[in-house]
C-alpha cells in the first residue's frame, strides 16, 4: 500500500484531518484514564474482610447508659439465641462494614515517644474470633482469662493480650516475630498473643494514614462500654431470615432501647451499602465510556462518508485505471489507521498528563504503563470498525463514474 | 435576513439527515453530561446564607499540647472551656456554641417507639445568626440558657413524625430521661451543606458527603443539654488520658465544641482577631496552651478550606467536560464537512453577490440552529441524568433538581458550543473563492 499519496491528500484537509486526530487525543486520553479509574474503584471493593461475611449479622441497638449495660446484653443474648437457626450470638464493639469501631494512635513505647500506627481496635466476647471466623497464622486465641472486664469510665482493660493483623504486625515490626511484642495506646497497654491473616477497619477511607488491616481484637467481657451490638451467626441459607426475625424481636426483647436499623443487617448488606458510591461511581465511568467511543466513532463515519462523496469521481477514475474495489477499500482503511496514530500519539501524552493531575489533586494511583497500549488498540479497532461501512461505499463506486461529469 | 438564513438552515439539516442526527446527538450527550454534573455541582457549591455568609466567622484556638504535631493547627474543634471563655466575652454581634449528640427521643404517651435523633446543644443566638426560621413559638431565651431550663426547638420534620404537624409549642418531649418542653418549632430549613457542621472534614477529604445531610432535629440550650443527655458526648479528640468519664467532656482535655460568630463590620472583623490573639497569648502565660495559633475563616472560605465538595462530583465535573470538548471536536470536523461539501452552493451565492460576512452568517445560523435542537436533546438528556443521581443514596439526592437558572444555563450552553464550533466551518466557507467552484460546475 502507498502511503504517500494519503499523506498527500491528508494535506488538502488539514483542518479536518487535525480535528479529527484532536477528537481522538482526547478521547484515548479520557478512557485510559476513565478505565484505570474504574478498575480502581473495582479493587479497593475487593477488600478481604477476613470474616465469614455469607454466615454473619449484627443486630446495633443504641439509647441506653453504662448501667442498663449488662441487663440489656443478658436479655438480647438470651432472646437472640431463642430465634431458630441462630448458631451463636456474641457481644463485639463493631464488625467489618459496620458502624465506626475505635480508631486509636498508638505507640511502641509506653512514654508514647514512638508513634507506631493509627488502627482500629475490636472488642469482644469470649467465643467472637471464633464466631467471625478469624483465621490465625500464629500464635494462639484469647484464652478464657484473657478475657477481662472493662473498668468503669474506661474504654478497655488497661492491659490486655491481643490479637493483631499480618498487615499491622508487619507495620509495626518489619520483618520480626511480632508474638509477645507490646504497645500503647495512651493509658493502655497490649501485648500481642497472636496474629491473624486479616480482618479489615470497618470504614475505610483511601486516605490518610491508616490502611484497611490495620486492625487489633482486644478480648474483654461483656458490659459496660461493651454493649448494643450483638455478632450473630446462623447457616448462610438461613441468615436473611434469621436477621428478619431478629430486627423484629429486639422490640419485644428491649422495647426500651432504639433498633439501629440501617446497621442491624447481614454483614453482606453492610459490605454492599459500604461500596455503593463506589459502584455507581464505576458505572457512570462505564456509561461515560461507552457514549465516549460511540460519539469518536459517529464523528469517524461522519467524516469519511463526507469524503467517500467527495472523491466518487477520483474514485471512479482509479478504478478506471486498473484499481480494485480491495485497493480502494485498503486506501480509505489506511487513511483513517494514520489519522487515528496522529491522534494517539497526542493521546498518549495527553492521558499520562491527566494522569499526572489526577494525582496531584483526586489521590488516584500512577497509571501503570500497560493501559496505554490496550488504549491504543482499543481506538485502531474503533476507528477501523467506524471507517468500514464508508469504505466499503467507496470500493462499490463504479469505474464508469470516470466517465461521468457528477 | 435571519428567518431566511433560518429557512435555509432547515433546509440543508434536512438534505443530509444522517449527518444532521449524528451532530445533534453528540452535541446532546455533551450537554447531558455536562450539565448533569455542572446542575450537582451548582447544588453543592452554593452559599448556605446567602447575604449573611460574608459576616459568618469561625473562630479558632489551640489547646492542644506542644508535643502535637499538625501543620494544620488550629484543629477543627475546640475545648469547652475555651468555647466558653470566648462566648462570655461577648465581643461578637452575635456568637453560638455548637456541640451535636445522639439522643434517644420519645413523645410522652405516644405509643411508637423511641427514635435516636441528633440533639444540638447550642446558645440562642443560634437562630438569629444562622437566620432559622420559625413555624411555630421562637427561640429560647438568653435567660433559660442561663438558668439551665429544659426546653427544646424542633424541626418541621420531627413535628410531623410525633404531633402531625400541629403547633406543639407548650408540649413535652421526653430526651433520653429527662421531660423538656417545646418552646418553637421551626418551619423547613435545609441549609446546603450543612456548614456549621463541617467539622473534621480535612480528614474527611472531600471523601464525605454527611455535610449535606438534613439539619439536627432537637435544639437545646447547651447547659440544659450537656446534663440532660450527659454520658453521650463524644470527643474529636482527646490527649493525656481523655475524660475520666466516657461521654462526659466539659473537664476533660478534649477538643469537642465549636464556636462561631457574626461580626457585622471590617473593624469588628479586626477587632475579633485580636481578640482571639490576646486569648491565646493569654492562656500561653497561664500555661493552660502551648501553642499561641489562632485561625478566624469566614463561612465560604471555611467551607473551602474543609473541602465540601465530594470529590467524586468535582471528577465527574472535569470529566463531563472533558467529554464536551470530544463532542465540541467531534461537532466541528462534521460541520467542516458539511459546509465545504456545498462549496458549490456557496460559490453561487457568492457569485450572485452574497459576501462572505452572509455565507458566515448563513453558515453559524445552521451551526445554532443545530446547538438549539442538541441543546433541547441535551436538557431531555439532563433530566434523565438527574433522575440517575437522585436514585444513588447520598444525603443531598433529595435536593436535585434543575432550578430556572441551569434550565437556561443548559441552552445557552448548547447554543454557545455549537457557535463555537461553526465558527471555524463557516469562516472556512466564507473564504470559498466563487469563480473556482462555478468553473466546476
Amino acid at each position: 500500500m502507498q502511503i504517500r499519496p494519503i499523506l498527500a491528500a491528508l494535506r488538502k484537509h488539514k483542518l479536518a484531518t487535525f480535528l479529527i486526530a484532536m477528537e481522538i487525543a482526547l478521547a484515548c486520553a479520557v478512557l485510559v484514564n476513565a478505565v484505570f479509574l474504574i478498575v480502581n474503584r473495582l479493587s479497593a471493593m475487593d477488600i478481604v474482610s477476613g470474616v465469614d461475611e455469607s454466615s454473619l449479622g449484627t443486630i446495633v441497638v443504641t439509647g441506653f447508659g453504662p448501667k442498663d449495660a449488662n441487663d440489656l446484653n443478658a436479655r438480647m443474648l438470651a432472646g437472640l439465641r431463642g430465634i431458630a437457626g441462630v448458631e451463636s450470638v456474641h457481644v463485639v464493639s463493631s464488625v467489618p462494614f459496620g458502624p465506626q469501631g475505635g480508631v486509636n494512635g498508638i505507640t511502641l513505647d509506653q512514654e508514647g515517644k514512638h508513634f507506631g500506627a493509627v488502627v482500629q481496635t475490636y472488642q469482644g466476647e469470649a467465643g467472637s474470633p471464633e464466631a467471625l471466623g478469624l483465621k490465625l497464622v500464629a500464635g494462639h486465641l484469647p484464652a478464657a482469662d484473657d478475657y477481662q472486664p472493662i473498668l468503669d469510665h474506661d474504654y478497655m482493660p488497661l492491659s490486655s493480650r491481643v490479637l493483631v493483623t499480618q498487615a499491622l504486625a508487619e507495620k509495626l515490626w518489619p520483618g520480626a516475630n511480632p508474638l509477645g511484642k507490646e504497645f500503647w495506646g495512651a493509658k493502655y497497654r497490649f501485648r500481642v498473643i497472636g496474629v491473624v491473616a486479616n480482618l479489615s477497619v470497618s470504614q475505610y477511607t483511601e486516605n490518610g494514614e491508616h490502611g484497611a488491616q490495620w486492625c487489633v481484637f482486644v478480648p474483654v467481657q461483656a458490659g459496660g462500654q461493651l454493649a448494643g451490638t450483638y455478632l450473630i451467626r446462623a447457616k448462610p441459607g438461613d441468615l436473611e431470615r434469621v436477621m428478619t426475625e431478629a430486627r423484629a424481636a429486639v422490640a419485644k426483647i428491649a422495647p426500651d432501647v432504639v433498633l439501629d436499623y440501617a446497621n442491624s443487617q447481614t454483614i453482606g448488606h453492610l459490605r454492599e451499602r459500604f461500596f455503593r458510591n463506589d459502584r455507581a461511581m464505576a458505572g457512570l465511568l462505564v456509561g461515560v465510556i461507552v457514549a465516549l467511543l460511540g460519539v469518536t466513532a459517529f464523528g469517524i463515519v461522519g467524516l469519511a462518508s463526507f469524503w467517500v462523496a467527495q472523491r466518487r469521481k477520483q474514485i471512479g477514475i482509479r478504478r478506471a485505471l486498473g484499481a480494485t474495489r480491495a485497493d480502494i477499500l485498503r486506501y480509505f482503511q489506511t487513511e483513517n489507521f494514520l489519522i487515528v496514530t496522529f491522534g494517539i500519539v497526542v493521546g498518549v501524552v495527553l492521558a499520562i498528563g491527566i494522569n499526572i493531575v489526577l494525582m496531584k489533586f483526586f489521590e488516584v494511583p500512577r497509571l501503570p504503563l500497560w493501559y496505554l497500549p490496550v488504549g491504543v488498540v482499543v481506538l485502531w479497532l474503533l476507528g477501523q470498525l467506524a471507517v468500514l461501512v464508508p469504505a466499503l461505499r467507496a470500493a462499490a463506486v463504479p469505474p464508469v463514474v470516470a466517465t461521468r461529469s457528477v | 435576513m435571519f428567518a431566511y438564513y433560518l429557512d435555509l438552515a432547515f433546509r440543508s439539516l434536512k438534505r443530509n439527515r444522517l449527518l444532521t442526527v449524528l451532530m445533534v446527538l453528540a452535541i446532546a450527550i455533551g450537554i447531558g453530561a455536562s450539565m448533569t454534573t455542572l446542575t450537582v455541582m451548582h447544588l453543592l457549591s452554593g452559599d448556605p446564607l446567602p447575604g449573611r455568609s460574608a459576616h459568618i466567622f469561625f473562630p479558632q484556638v489551640d489547646s492542644t499540647p506542644a508535643s502535637w504535631y499538625n501543620p494544620r493547627h488550629p484543629l477543627d474543634m475546640m475545648d469547652y472551656r475555651s468555647a466558653v471563655d470566648l462566648w462570655t466575652a461577648h465581643r461578637a454581634d452575635r456568637q453560638a456554641i455548637v456541640v451535636q449528640s445522639p439522643v434517644k427521643v420519645s413523645a410522652p404517651g405516644a405509643d411508637r417507639p423511641p427514635l435516636m435523633l441528633t440533639l444540638m446543644a447550642t446558645t440562642s443566638d443560634f437562630f438569629p445568626m444562622f437566620a432559622v426560621p420559625f413555624e411555630y413559638g421562637s427561640s429560647w431565651t438568653p435567660q433559660d440558657g442561663a438558668n439551665r431550663n429544659r426546653v427544646a426547638v424542633i424541626s418541621s420534620d420531627l413535628n410531623d413524625k410525633l404531633f402531625g404537624g400541629k403547633n406543639s409549642v407548650g408540649k413535652t418531649l421526653r430526651l433520653k430521661d429527662s421531660d423538656v418542653r417545646i418552646v418553637g418549632v421551626l418551619a423547613p430549613w435545609r441549609p446546603t451543606p450543612l456548614f456549621y457542621d463541617v467539622l473534621g472534614g480535612f480528614t474527611g477529604n472531600g471523601f464525605d458527603t454527611s455535610y449535606y445531610a438534613k439539619p439536627e432535629d432537637v435544639f437545646m440550650p447547651l447547659q440544659s443539654a450537656l446534663e440532660v443527655n450527659d454520658g453521650n458526648f463524644f470527643q474529636f479528640t482527646c490527649w493525656g488520658n481523655g475524660p475520666r468519664v466516657p461521654g462526659h467532656l466539659e473537664d476533660a482535655p478534649c477538643l469537642w465544641t465549636a464556636l462561631w460568630v457574626e461580626l457585622d463590620s471590617a473593624a469588628k472583623v479586626a477587632d475579633y482577631r485580636a481578640f482571639i490573639r490576646n486569648y491565646a497569648q493569654q492562656q500561653k502565660a497561664l500555661g493552660r496552651f502551648a501553642n499561641t495559633n489562632t485561625r478566624m475563616l469566614d463561612l465560604m472560605q471555611r467551607l473551602d478550606y474543609e473541602q465540601v465538595i465530594p470529590k467524586n462530583v468535582r471528577l465527574q465535573t472535569w470529566l463531563a467536560l472533558a467529554f464536551l470538548a470530544i463532542c465540541l471536536f467531534n461537532t466541528v470536523g462534521l460541520l467542516l464537512a458539511k459546509f465545504l461539501r456545498r462549496a458549490g452552493e456557496i460559490g453561487v451565492r457568492r457569485a450572485l453577490g452574497a459576501s462572505r460576512r452572509s455565507v458566515f452568517a448563513q453558515c453559524l445560523t445552521e451551526a445554532g440552529l443545530i446547538g438549539f435542537i442538541g441543546g433541547a436533546a441535551g436538557w431531555l438528556l439532563t433530566l434523565v441524568g438527574l433522575w440517575l443521581v437522585r436514585r444513588q443514596q447520598t444525603p443531598y439526592s433529595d435536593l436535585v433538581n434543575m432550578d430556572v437558572s441551569m434550565f437556561v444555563v443548559t441552552f445557552l450552553l448548547a447554543i454557545a458550543v455549537s457557535l463555537l464550533a461553526g465558527a471555524l466551518p463557516a469562516l472556512r466557507a466564507s473564504r470559498i473563492a466563487p469563480a473556482l467552484q462555478l468553473k466546476t460546475l
